[in-house]
């Protein structure tokens, strides 16, 4: 009975590093990486790529998928001999005012972070006031808004009615206010995360050159311009991405304060697709999804400007 | 009251006790585990739920029920992957075109034969909202009313009385508004109450049977009867019945214009009374009327949505699952349940009996003897799910502006073409 071990005495040769030892370089980061790969690729990317074989299909979730080729697309754009979904016309619409107006963020951060950038007794306290609303849950800010903006009793009712205005069926029952009566609750909460933005690249100014600046008789807007913003530039791109970000996943504030209505015309393309898709009236996975598609590749498109504009700043600074 | 509590609990237990004894005989071993999913979450349902359970669990010892309650607006969505992967045995949902999905999915049990047995006679009158390609898929437990209910002390200060025809309506509606008191409070935000006006007015004017095509969608929305029933709504509309600016309420946030006298009426289901009795209208102040005649040719035709238990396909204890079913409706079961100090409905066994409350009492006289066009499911439910999310936005745009109609028309009926293809 032998119990010599299986290994092979190597000691008479040359002493061989393990395939590891000797792999190690081009492997470790390949290992360091595969957790998040992996976790990226499950949650990530092959959900994409069932999104996109599930908007070919007619499905309800439960029976069996019915392919349709893409007939979805063609309902949705109106391509062929049919009108364009109007829910998907309107929803469009709507996320491009959001993606303008939301960036209205980033010069009202801007403007209450150089207030705030001051040193006067208890500014901790007003700056932690003003960087309150992104704190809270967007539930509650559409909640106050809603109530802010009810017709009759509501405090924006009454200013406008103090001024003659009266804005029919309430800011929120009209039409033609509502979506921008939901962003404006929206730039509430956007601004104070802007403002904490620059408040701490404010902190990372050079006060050398704020003081050459000033010794060449610079001041005011100029100073502004051609000094502080331009230090100020990585925080803006980070400004930029989070506003155009928030601004197309938009989603709960609409949710909670009208619910889409009224007649649908709050809608966006993210809120659209969880009607098609998961609400009470809907399960109609395949157009859900070609939603889905559609509002990926308008992401995707802002996506790959920031990705390109940081790769540039990459190979500028190196 | 408590007299008339106590007989019925007493007549309950003693049915128990002899229905144990039969039920020992049919099926002398239910064991195992029973598992039942419920969306009885509100705290008055859940206490119905839960003591039904125990007194089941009662009768058969033997068997182990696990009772999972779901909150109700959750379970709306959740019951797909509840019933896709290990199902329970019995759920809960709703009667009539809410079942398709599952149904045609295979997902709900087909209990046909449950429906076979002498006791489910009893049942008859809702048998109809159960069946889906001739076959039974679950059987109700309860059901409730719609109707007008109204301040009966605002009625009585400008002498008016309950209508009953059209232009008695228009009239009292008149006389409020020429008062400075609205006639119908109603709150659109979540689209559905609409639904409810458009099924009274669309089954007043053109019938039971011309309002169940449209919603089988075998009548194009374009058509010169649909535009009849908008018609008649409008008359409302345009002489300012509703409350302004109802797109901006829930249901519940529209009661405090009928509380505060700002407005008449309202038209709800039952459950309504228990939220307005909370805001301190009495009994005296509060009443009932069924929705008036408007076209004299055809019958009454009632919304009174009713809720469900239904057997998962997949169910892993069948006979305990058709057991609870014969179980919750049963007659004494269903009085039980639907007492005021429960759910305070309406039961649907023709058997039981009704607690003594002059709601469930109107109630339940108008669904027995003056419903004879039909019982409607409500918009929601008999209509297919697309079709009822288009239309109800669709109405809730009419009711703001009606002027839109003819696009508005165009458009729902671009979805039924694409629906009902």
């Amino acid at each position: 009975m032998s119990v010599s071990p299986a290994v092979p005495r190597t000691d008479a040769t040359q002493p061989q590093r393990s395939w590891y030892k000797r792999n190690e370089i081009a492997i470790t980061p390949w290992l360091f990486l595969l957790p998040a790969m992996l976790f990226f690729a499950v949650y990530v990317i092959i959900p994409i790529g069932q999104s996109f074989w599930i908007s070919l299909h007619d499905w309800d979730g439960l029976g069996d998928k019915t392919w349709v080729g893409t007939a979805n697309y063609e309902r949705l754009l109106g391509i062929g001999d049919q009108n364009i979904d109007r829910k998907f016309e309107v929803s469009f619409w709507n996320n491009l005012r959001w993606l303008v107006l939301y960036l209205l963020a980033i010069p009202a951060g801007l403007f209450i972070a150089l207030f705030l950038n001051q040193t006067v007794t208890g500014i901790r306290l007003y700056k932690s006031l003003f960087f309150f609303p992104f704190v809270i849950s967007q539930v509650v800010v559409g909640l106050v808004f809603s109530w802010f903006y009810l017709p009759n009793d509501g405090l924006f009712d009454v200013i406008t009615g103090f001024f003659g205005v009266d804005i029919r069926g309430g800011v929120l029952g009209n039409p033609n206010t509502a979506t921008y009566g939901i962003i404006a609750a929206g730039l509430w909460p956007q601004t104070a995360y802007c403002m904490i933005l620059y408040l701490t690249g404010l902190n990372a100014v050079d006060p050398e050159q704020v003081e050459a600046a000033r010794l060449d008789g610079a001041k005011g807007r100029k100073m502004l311009w051609y000094v502080i913003l331009p230090q100020l530039k990585p925080a803006t791109f980070i400004a930029f991405v989070v506003t155009i970000i928030g601004a197309l996943r938009s989603f709960d504030l609409i949710s909670v304060m009208t619910n889409g209505g009224p007649f649908g015309s709050t809608r966006v393309l993210s809120f659209y697709m969880f009607e098609e898709s998961l609400s009470e009236f809907g399960f109609r996975m395949g157009y859900g999804a070609a939603i889905a598609v559609v509002l990926f590749f308008i992401m995707l498109g802002f996506i790959v400007y920031f990705l390109w504009s940081m790769y540039q700043d990459e190979k500028g600074a190196r | 009251m408590h007299s008339i509590l106590k007989t019925s609990l007493a007549a309950f237990v003693a049915a128990g006790v002899s229905a144990t004894a039969a039920f020992a005989d049919a099926h002398a071993s239910l064991s195992g585990d029973l598992r039942i999913i419920s969306d009885m979450s509100n705290p008055a349902p859940r206490a119905v739920m839960e003591g039904m359970v125990a007194d089941f669990g009662a009768l058969h010892p033997d068997l182990n029920v696990e009772l999972t309650i779901v909150d109700r607006e959750a379970w709306k969505t959740q019951i797909r992957n509840a019933l896709g992967a290990n199902p329970p045995d019995v759920v809960n949902w709703y009667a009539a075109n809410r079942m398709r999905p599952y149904v045609d999915a295979g997902l709900f049990a087909d209990i046909s034969d449950l429906w076979a047995e002498p006791e489910f006679e009893a049942l008859a009158s809702t048998k109809g909202a159960m069946t889906l390609d001739d076959k039974q898929w679950g059987v109700p437990y309860t059901y409730y009313q719609w109707g007008v209910y109204y301040r009966k002390d605002i009625f009585d200060q400008y002498g008016l009385s309950e209508p009953t025809t059209w232009e008695e309506e228009m009239a009292n509606c008149q006389t409020l508004l020429d008062n400075g008191v609205k006639c119908y409070t109603i709150g659109t935000k979540f689209l559905w109450t609409a639904g409810g006006w458009f099924d009274y007015i669309n089954s007043r004017t053109n019938g039971y049977d011309f309002h169940m095509e449209l919603a089988r969608g075998e009548v194009p929305w374009t058509d010169d009867r649909v535009r009849q029933t908008f018609a008649n709504w409008r008359q409302l509309i345009d002489m300012g019945a509703f409350i302004d600016d109802h797109q901006n309420f829930s249901w519940q946030e529209a009661l405090p214009f009928m509380l505060n006298g700002d407005a008449a009426a309202y038209l709800m289901g039952n459950f309504a009374v228990a939220a307005m009795r909370d805001g301190g209208l009495t009994d005296d102040q509060l009443d009932f009327y069924q929705f008036p005649v408007i076209n004299a040719d055809v019958d009454y035709a009632e919304d009174a949505p009713t809720d469900t238990f239904h057997i998962a396909s997949g169910a892993q204890n069948m006979d305990a699952a058709k057991e609870f079913l014969r179980f919750v409706t049963s007659a004494d079961v269903q009085t039980k349940i639907n007492g005021g100090d429960a759910l305070g409905q309406l039961p649907v066994n023709a058997n039981s009996s009704i607690d003594a409350d002059k709601f469930l009492e109107q109630g339940f006289d108008m669904l027995s003897n003056n419903a004879g066009g039909g019982i409607m499911q409500f918009f929601d439910r008999d209509f297919d799910a697309e079709m009822a999310s288009v239309g109800m936005e669709g109405l809730q745009e009419f009711m703001v502006f009606p002027d839109n109609l003819d696009d508005i028309l165009e458009r729902l009926e671009e979805t039924r073409q694409r629906i009902y293809q």
